[in-house]
């Protein structure tokens, strides 16, 4: 178990995303994951180690440590990718509760089923309309939520984004107010930025997200209110080859991620 | 042998799970064996060599770790896991003879082998009592082992050989303290799901006998 697994499971909500979505998630595994996976692991690796304090106290150097280190940034990064992935599987289940109300009604021989057979119904994408688009918008809210608590719980733990060379120290048992030098920080502060960003770039593609699906709600709405005679087909034609375009472009950057995360 | 074999078990499971049962089978994947393999880990990665005492007398750091730490958090964690996931298979296996029931009388015995009724109700309920059962233990012994969930930052020592009452310190106290509230926390999400499904297929399955019983009364 491990990234490429959450890769696998979240790789099937992709066809039922917008196309916004898709870039979100194209972003989430290559500038978030993967800089975790192959650069700030190993930047962060050694931080225990070398993380010296002027002093030969026993025990100083790990009450120093975990007093300005609650909870090492490699944990809370991983914590939030997890955190923010999860709210997708919302949509998953309820795509494959839909399908499986698909496949319930095929085999009861339901004449209104329009599928030929049960492949068709597994490959089907769904049109985020009707409770889909309710739970598809649930969960882009809560990985904004989840965004923003994991960003201020990192601005409030660590004091800024800064990572300082030095620190002073007078937990006991130190002996008195004793310097301890922090290993690489300015390589971790140059990480923790490039992270911070890439929070905030999704975060941005989440509300253009929902303001997307949002106006698309209420363009929908006034539609339906002001023509009850539209054609669906015509739409859906268009929407369909607009996703399969989509769908090439993201597929063709999500297969370098999962040759990483092999 | 990795974690992998034990999600490709699990995911096996899943085709015969209720909603509640595969929403459980997430939590435990996403919620549990992840954060275990990508982040739990590393933090008691080397507790050992970070567990330092106020002594140079040798054999007293090693014994005074022993003695407060029986069995490391990530072990039990990872035990827990285990366990955890292993009744599961009770019911792969309930499906696998009743599909090799099939082939052996050569008929079609049952409407489908993996629909969760007859005996195979039995079964499900059966490791979902199993499953919250380990949970539980696993909590208790925690709980039991560690004195609460609390990780201290000092703890004080006084076996032998060391000379005398002796300051040991814990390295990352705090982080391994948040994570075992996480491992709780899931714990209880997943009983809860455990609990939540079997009161789901005792009720669904006493509404199908009570309307079979109906329908016969009247005929």
């Amino acid at each position: 178990m491990d990234w490429g697994a959450l890769h696998t499971i979240l790789g099937g909500v992709n066809k039922h995303s917008t196309s916004i979505g898709k870039i979100w998630l194209t972003v989430l595994f290559i500038f978030r994951i993967m800089i975790l996976v192959v650069a700030a692991e190993r930047v962060w690796g050694d931080e225990q180690d070398d993380f010296i304090c002027n002093t030969l106290q026993p025990g100083c150097k790990n009450v120093c440590y975990d007093h300005f280190f609650p909870i090492s940034h490699i944990r809370l990064w991983a914590l939030q990718l997890i955190f923010v992935s999860t709210p997708a599987l919302l949509v998953a289940m309820h795509v494959a509760y839909r399908r499986h109300e698909k496949k319930r009604q095929f085999r009861k021989g339901d004449q209104k089923c329009e599928y030929k057979d049960i492949e068709e119904i597994r490959k089907q994408r769904f049109h985020i309309e009707g409770s889909l688009w309710w739970t598809y918008t649930s969960s882009i809210f809560f990985r904004l939520v989840f965004e923003a608590v994991f960003m201020y719980a990192f601005y409030f733990m660590y004091d800024g984004f800064r990572m300082p060379r030095l620190m002073k120290c007078s937990a006991w048992p130190c002996p008195n107010t004793v310097d301890c030098f922090v290993s690489r920080p300015t390589e971790k502060t140059v990480f923790t930025i490039f992270m911070i960003a890439v929070s905030s770039i999704c975060i941005l593609l989440n509300v253009a997200e929902l303001c997307y699906l949002l106006t698309k709600f209420f363009l929908r709405r006034s539609k339906k209110a002001g023509n009850p005679k539209h054609h669906p087909n015509h739409e859906n034609k268009e929407e369909t080859k607009q996703n399969e375009m989509n769908e090439l472009i993201s597929d063709s950057c999500q297969n370098t991620v999962i040759g990483f995360s092999s | 042998m990795s974690w992998r074999f034990l999600r490709d078990l699990l995911s096996g499971v899943n085709k015969y799970s209720t909603g509640i049962g595969r929403m459980w089978v997430a939590v435990v994947f996403i919620f549990r064996l992840l954060v275990y393999v990508v982040a739990a880990e590393n933090i008691w990665k080397y507790e050992h060599d970070e567990f330092e005492c106020n002594i140079k007398q040798p054999g007293c750091e090693n014994v005074c770790f022993d003695h407060f730490f029986p069995v490391s958090h990530i072990r039990l964690w990872a035990l827990q896991l285990i366990m955890v996931s292993t009744p599961s298979l009770l019911v792969v296996f309930h499906v696998a003879y009743r599909e090799n029931r099939e082939k052996h009388h050569n008929q079609k015995l049952y409407k489908n082998p993996g629909e969760i009724d007859g005996g195979l109700l039995y079964t499900y309920l059966i490791s979902l009592i199993l499953k919250t059962g380990f949970e539980i233990v696993f909590l208790v012994l925690f709980y039991k082992l560690y004195n609460g969930f609390k990780v201290p930052r000092l703890v004080k020592c006084d076996i032998r050989p060391c000379p005398g009452t002796v300051d040991c310190y814990i390295s990352k106290p705090t982080e391994k303290m948040i994570f075992l509230c996480f491992l709780v926390a899931t714990s209880c999400l997943c009983i809860v799901l455990n609990l939540s499904e079997m009161s789901y297929l005792i009720f669904k399955y006493s509404i199908k006998c009570y309307w079979k019983r109906h329908i016969k009364k009247r005929q």
